[in-house]
Parts: C-alpha cells; sequence; structure tokens
C-alpha cells in the first residue's frame, strides 16, 4: 500500500502493474525467447510515491554474467517508459528455480529451439542425498526441432551455465536443454 | 568480480544482515573470508583449463563450473566486505590482499595438477562443501542462508560431475586408475583441513550463525569412501593432516596464483572495462 501525501491510498500492485508491462518486454539476454519475467527471475516491484522504482532480481546462477546486463536493460527500459530512478535490488532466497517458468513460456522455449527444463529435484529434509548415483534417471528430453525423444545428453555444462548439450539421435540435430535447478 | 561501472544502484536485501556486537561481526569476516577464498581460489585453478581440457565438452563444463565459483566468491567476499564495514568490497577483498591474508584451505590452491589432481581436488572439496552450505542454509542469518542455498544448487551439479568422472577415470584404464589412485593419495593429506574448527567457529556456532563443521566428517567421509570404491580405488590411510591456509600460513603456490589473478588491478589501481 502507498500513501499519497494527500491522504487518498492506492495499491502499491495497481501502481506497479505497467511497470510489470514494460520488464515482460525485456528479454534475457542469453534467451532472448523469454523475458526476464516469464524466466521468474523479476521477484517484486514496488514503485513510491515519488515515482522511484524498486526491483528485486534473483539470479539464475550466483556466476551469470547475464546480471549486469539484465540490470542495465530493466533500468534502460524503465527509463524509456517514463520511470527515470531505478533501483536493482538483488534478492538471494528464495533460490531462483526452473520452476518457475510458466507454462506459455515453456512453450516459448521449445519453439526457440531450447529443450524446456523437466521439474526441479528437491531434497527434503533430513534425506540422505545420493550425490554420485549410479544411474541417473533423467527425464526423456524430447527434440525441439523433431520431437523425437531418441535423445541424449553430452555434456551436463553448456554454452551458458543454466544450459546443458543434447544430441538427438534422430533427426542428428545438436540442442540446448535447459537444466532444471 | 567485477570492476566494470554499472548504471544500476545497488542495495542489499532489507534486515538481511543482523545487527552484531563486535567480537561476533569479526568471527564472521573471517568465515565469509574463508568460504569466498575457498571458491576464488579454486575458481580460478579450474579456469586455468580453459582451452587445455582433454575434450571440447570439459573444456566448457571446467570454465562453467569456475564461473559458478567466482559468482558464489563474490557473493560471500560481498557480504564479508559489508560486514566488516571499512569499505571493502569484493574486488579490494579479492584483488588487494596479499597471500597472508587468504583465508582459504590450502587444498584448493595446489596446482592443478592433471586432469585426475583436478577432478579428485575438486570431489573432494564439493562433497565437503555440499553439507557445509547445506548446514549454513539453516543459518540465522538471512543473507548468509540465502546465498548458501544458492550455492548449494550449483554444488550438486559439481559434485555429481567431478564424481561421474572419478567414477571414469578410476574403472577406466590402467593409466587413468593410477593417476586418480596417485592423485587421491597426494591429496588426502589436504583434506583434514575442511573440518578444522577453532575460535571463529566456536563464536558463529553457538550463535546459531554457521554448521559445526566436525560433525560434518562422518558424512563427507562416507561420501567420498562410496565413489572412491565404486571407482575401484582406495581409500588412502589417515595420518599427518597438512594445515595452515585458514590462519593465513599458505603454501607457495598461492603466491603465484595470486600475482596473475591481481595483477591488472595491482599495476593499473582502479581499472575498469
Amino acid at each position: 500500500m502507498v500513501t499519497r501525501p494527500g491522504g487518498d491510498v492506492v495499491t502499491a500492485a495497481g501502481t506497479a502493474e505497467p511497470i510489470w508491462g514494460v520488464l515482460d518486454q525485456v528479454m534475457d539476454p542469453e534467451v532472448p525467447a523469454l523475458s526476464v519475467v516469464e524466466l521468474g527471475i523479476v521477484r517484486d516491484v514496488e514503485v513510491d510515491d515519488e515515482g522511484r522504482v524498486t526491483v528485486a532480481v534473483t539470479p539464475t546462477y550466483s556466476g551469470c554474467p547475464a546480471m549486469r546486463v539484465i540490470e542495465r536493460d530493466i533500468v534502460a527500459a524503465l527509463g524509456a517508459a517514463g520511470w527515470p530512478e531505478v533501483t536493482v535490488r538483488t534478492v538471494f532466497s528464495p533460490a531462483w528455480t526452473t520452476d518457475w517458468i510458466g507454462e506459455a513460456a515453456r512453450a516459448k522455449l521449445a519453439a526457440y529451439g531450447i529443450a524446456p527444463p523437466p521439474p526441479a529435484d528437491v531434497i527434503r529434509d533430513g534425506e540422505s542425498p545420493d550425490l554420485v548415483p549410479l544411474r541417473r534417471r533423467e527425464p526423456r528430453v524430447r527434440c525441439p526441432y523433431c520431437g523425437s525423444s531418441a535423445t541424449t545428453e553430452r555434456s551436463e555444462f553448456g554454452p551458458t551455465v543454466c544450459k546443458a548439450v543434447m544430441f538427438c539421435e534422430h533427426c542428428r540435430q545438436p540442442f540446448e536443454r535447459f537444466k532444471a535447478i | 568480480m567485477a570492476s566494470t561501472a554499472h548504471p544500476a544502484k545497488r542495495k542489499g536485501e532489507p534486515g538481511a544482515v543482523p545487527a552484531l556486537d563486535p567480537a561476533l561481526r569479526a568471527a564472521l569476516v573471517q568465515y565469509l573470508l574463508r568460504l569466498g577464498d575457498d571458491r576464488l581460489v579454486l575458481g580460478h585453478r579450474l579456469s586455468e583449463w580453459c582451452g587445455h581440457a582433454p575434450i571440447l565438452e570439459e573444456d566448457i563444463a571446467l570454465a562453467n563450473i569456475a564461473l559458478d565459483l567466482i559468482g558464489e566468491a563474490t557473493l560471500f567476499l560481498r557480504l564479508a566486505g559489508e560486514t566488516e564495514g571499512a569499505g571493502r568490497d569484493e574486488d579490494a577483498l579479492a584483488y588487494l590482499r596479499e597471500a597472508i591474508d587468504y583465508r582459504n584451505v590450502l587444498l584448493v590452491e595446489l596446482p592443478r595438477g592433471d586432469f585426475a589432481v583436478t577432478i579428485v581436488r575438486h570431489f573432494l572439496f564439493g562433497v565437503a562443501a555440499y553439507y557445509q552450505l547445506e548446514g549454513l542454509t539453516r543459518s540465522t542469518h538471512p543473507a548468509l542462508a540465502g546465498i548458501a542455498a544458492k550455492a548449494l544448487k550449483e554444488t550438486r551439479y559439481h559434485v555429481r560431475h567431478a564424481g561421474e568422472w572419478l567414477l571414469k577415470l578410476g574403472d577406466g584404464t590402467a593409466e587413468s586408475h593410477g593417476r586418480a589412485q596417485a592423485a587421491l593419495d597426494d591429496l588426502w593429506r589436504y583434506t583434514g583441513e575442511m573440518f578444522l574448527t577453532d575460535a571463529v567457529d566456536e563464536i558463529l556456532v553457538g550463535a546459531g550463525l554457521v554448521p559445526d563443521l566436525a560433525p560434518l566428517e562422518a558424512p563427507w567421509r562416507a561420501q567420498v569412501t562410496d565413489v572412491v570404491r565404486r571407482a575401484t580405488l582406495r581409500v588412502p590411510e589417515s595420518g599427518y593432516m597438512q594445515r595452515g591456509g585458514r590462519v593465513g600460513r599458505h603454501t607457495e603456490h598461492l603466491g603465484h596464483l595470486l600475482a596473475e589473478m591481481q595483477i591488472l588491478q595491482r599495476s593499473n589501481p582502479g581499472a575498469t572495462w
């Protein structure tokens, strides 16, 4: 809630709504098929009665080199849309998970040529972790090009930290998969 | 680490850094330096493989993991600087401290050796890091717990990567088996330091800020033993354990590493790009 100096009260959500709209046009520099909102890294937007905006962003990976570009793009996009004073705040808790990427965004990823992530593996409290499983049960990953499930993982570490390298045995095409985290 | 001037104003999470009395704060700074320096130095060692790894996928994987570790180091060192309150940010801590002020364990500063040494070292460190970070997610310090939760997820990928390679090397050819066993034998004496505790740990454990490291050695050993045996390798006998990194007594190797890592900021203070 924001109380204006005159005493009338407006909800923060109502004021922040157009800002979310602008942010939904800010594309992730490394996965340009998705906006930073669709990726789930924008955690909160606040605007005070002077029109100063604070955007809370959480990194995908702690070493993600795109974070600074993303912050710069957010400031630039909001500046162009009429919010000149923008603070980008980095939050770490709760840690980002690929489960925050919604269904529509997953379809966009696949259309772009990146297989969407399977559900993230959650370790429950007190459960003994199997850190190096002898046989990993990877969910079937469909090739984003031909739809075949005859795919194999070439490397869990791809061209960016958030993606693995896959290979489709059917259309003989390498492709990227978003890693579940 | 970033040296680029940045247009966005930064601020931390409100309420994420609790008010601490001076003794607790000094101990926390030391502890955060330990966490940050372990990752900065190991990340730098891994980055040395960029362009030199045995296969392209591995080159990319090691660079990815190095990036994660340096990212984690940035977060821990930034929090160390904020907690210290003396105006040092993560870049000042990384680039402008002498070897004697570094607080990493000796294990991570040893030369990268051959691929077996790199993999065995990463596995031994990664499993210990997993349990320490898991304990830190329950810290009463919200910012520390948040960074730990983030790093924990990444560490699972790192450990799995190193562990799967250890299985391949140990249960591979006579050459790879011999090299993996030699690496294990050489590095084993540096593992004890990861579970040593001192006055810094004591005061922080008492305040619920960090987990006690000593009880983590048993699950670490169980995990390591399991994978080492599956890799048809032998767990070395535990004898004398090297120590000193946590109090700034390092091997000669750290100075050489820092010379390379720090030269740009040392010769062009404040340079940005």
